[in-house]
């Protein structure tokens, strides 16, 4: 599969690990192999350099040329709505989720999990009940028994646990 | 151990001595230090550096005088009556000692303070009315609520006995997680009873060897005494009370108290909050 994400200029990142960690910046310059310019100012990464298994690259890209300076990376961040997008993908939302999660203490963990319990036996009794039914159907229709269709595995509205 | 406020201060103390650009908050210095180690010992500043900044050349060459102190008198001159007496004789203001000890003096030591002497630090998560997870003995892994701390440094906890089983019983503060979750307790009453003294263990007397094997004997196996039960209840009411007053968590509470605690895959206890 060839890869459709690179280190290049205008390319937004995740900083993973230092000073800066889980803040997004956009790359200005590919300084070498390892280490790129990078530039965040909507999100409060000041323009330095960084090492390049420092950097998480994101599917998003903005537009800029090569080496520009703050004010155009700002004004090319703020036009292509880069904090939105990112705030409504997935990755972003895990990222909030664990968050969250790691943020827990003992009795909101017992408490989730008794949401969650509550939650996977109503999806077992919906399940089971959709089960019987088609088991049901089969016995009638034996003629059409030949390919046996399995229920769909759906939850009966999956009551969301925090 | 977490320390106690009075620790804080003496790491406060040291923390201003040995810091270097940090801000110094106590009275005596104001604004950060000039020179500072930027570590293995070197400093920001060189020694001609300093000399410049601290302006010692001003002060290069000069001597303060020295302000002479009036010497004080050590012998009185004194005149003695009497022929063949000299007529003067210079004494001391202050005798010499005329006995000198033949052996050293024996210092006499502070008596060593005991183990139910020494001072108590107790976390500050641990709070009475916290709900702790118990990690050894017995009742491991299951959830109880601290009531008081007691003066030998052990917690008093209950289960509350209805709930879990854990009884009015003593801990040590090492075998316990201390989570966010709290029980307002300080209207708990009867606790005061309720201290070292009353869960000392008693000792069974000594048979005689010539009336009973000593084989034959059996250890009896504990049973709690008939005090023990009332103050269990008493305290218990109280409680449950408590954890009723906690509205809507308060069937919550309860069953969070009644179950047993453990880690699931992938849940380290450095990594948690509690």
């Amino acid at each position: 599969m060839p890869f459709k994400r690179f280190v290049e200029t205008g390319r937004i990142a995740l900083i993973s690990d230092g000073q800066h960690k889980g803040k997004l910046a956009a790359i200005v310059d590919v300084i070498n192999q390892t280490r790129a310019l990078i530039d965040g100012p909507e999100t409060g990464v000041p323009r330095h350099d960084i090492r390049l298994n420092q950097l998480h690259l994101t599917k998003f890209r903005i537009k800029f040329p090569f080496t520009a300076g703050t004010r155009v990376v700002r004004k090319a961040w703020k036009d292509s709505k880069v904090n939105e997008q990112w705030s409504q993908s997935m990755w972003a939302r895990k990222v909030e989720a664990k968050k969250k999660r790691l943020e827990l203490t003992d009795f909101d963990r017992f408490k989730l999990n008794h949401a969650r319990s509550i939650r996977n036996k109503l999806r077992t009794t919906a399940y089971l009940h959709l089960k019987r039914l088609s088991r049901k159907k089969k016995a009638a229709g034996k003629d059409d028994a030949k390919k046996g269709a399995k229920p769909a595995k759906k939850a009966a509205a999956p009551k969301k646990a925090k | 151990m977490v320390a106690t406020p009075a620790d804080k201060n003496a790491v406060k103390k040291t923390k201003v001595a040995g810091a270097g650009k940090g801000k110094v908050t106590k009275k005596g210095r104001q604004g950060n230090r000039r020179n500072y180690d930027l570590g293995c010992g070197v400093y920001r500043f060189s020694r001609t550096r300093m000399y410049h900044k601290k302006a010692l050349w001003k002060f290069m060459g000069k001597k303060t005088k020295k302000t002479e102190k009036p010497k004080k008198k050590v012998t009185v001159v004194k005149e003695i009556k009497g022929e063949k007496n000299g007529g003067k004789r210079t004494v001391f203001l202050k005798k010499r000692t005329k006995l000198y000890p033949t052996t050293n003096k024996v210092n006499r030591h502070p008596s060593k303070k005991c183990f139910s002497d020494h001072k108590r630090r107790l976390r500050r998560s641990l709070q009475p009315g916290k709900i702790v997870i118990i990690l050894a003995g017995l009742h491991k892994g299951k959830r109880a609520v601290l009531l008081k701390a007691l003066p030998s440094g052990l917690l008093l906890i209950t289960g509350p006995f209805t709930l879990n089983g854990v009884p009015l019983r003593r801990i040590h503060p090492n075998f316990v997680i201390s989570t966010a979750t709290s029980i307002d307790v300080a209207k708990v009453r009867g606790l005061k009873a309720l201290n070292d003294k009353y869960f000392k263990r008693v000792k069974a007397k000594r048979v005689k060897k010539d009336n009973q094997d000593l084989f034959a004997q059996k250890k009896e196996q504990y049973k709690p005494s008939e005090q023990r039960k009332i103050d269990q209840k008493n305290v218990d009411k109280q409680v449950l009370k408590a954890i009723s007053k906690r509205k809507g968590e308060a069937g919550m509470l309860r069953k969070y108290l009644c179950t047993m605690f453990g880690f699931r895959s992938s849940q380290y206890p450095h990594r948690m909050k509690f």
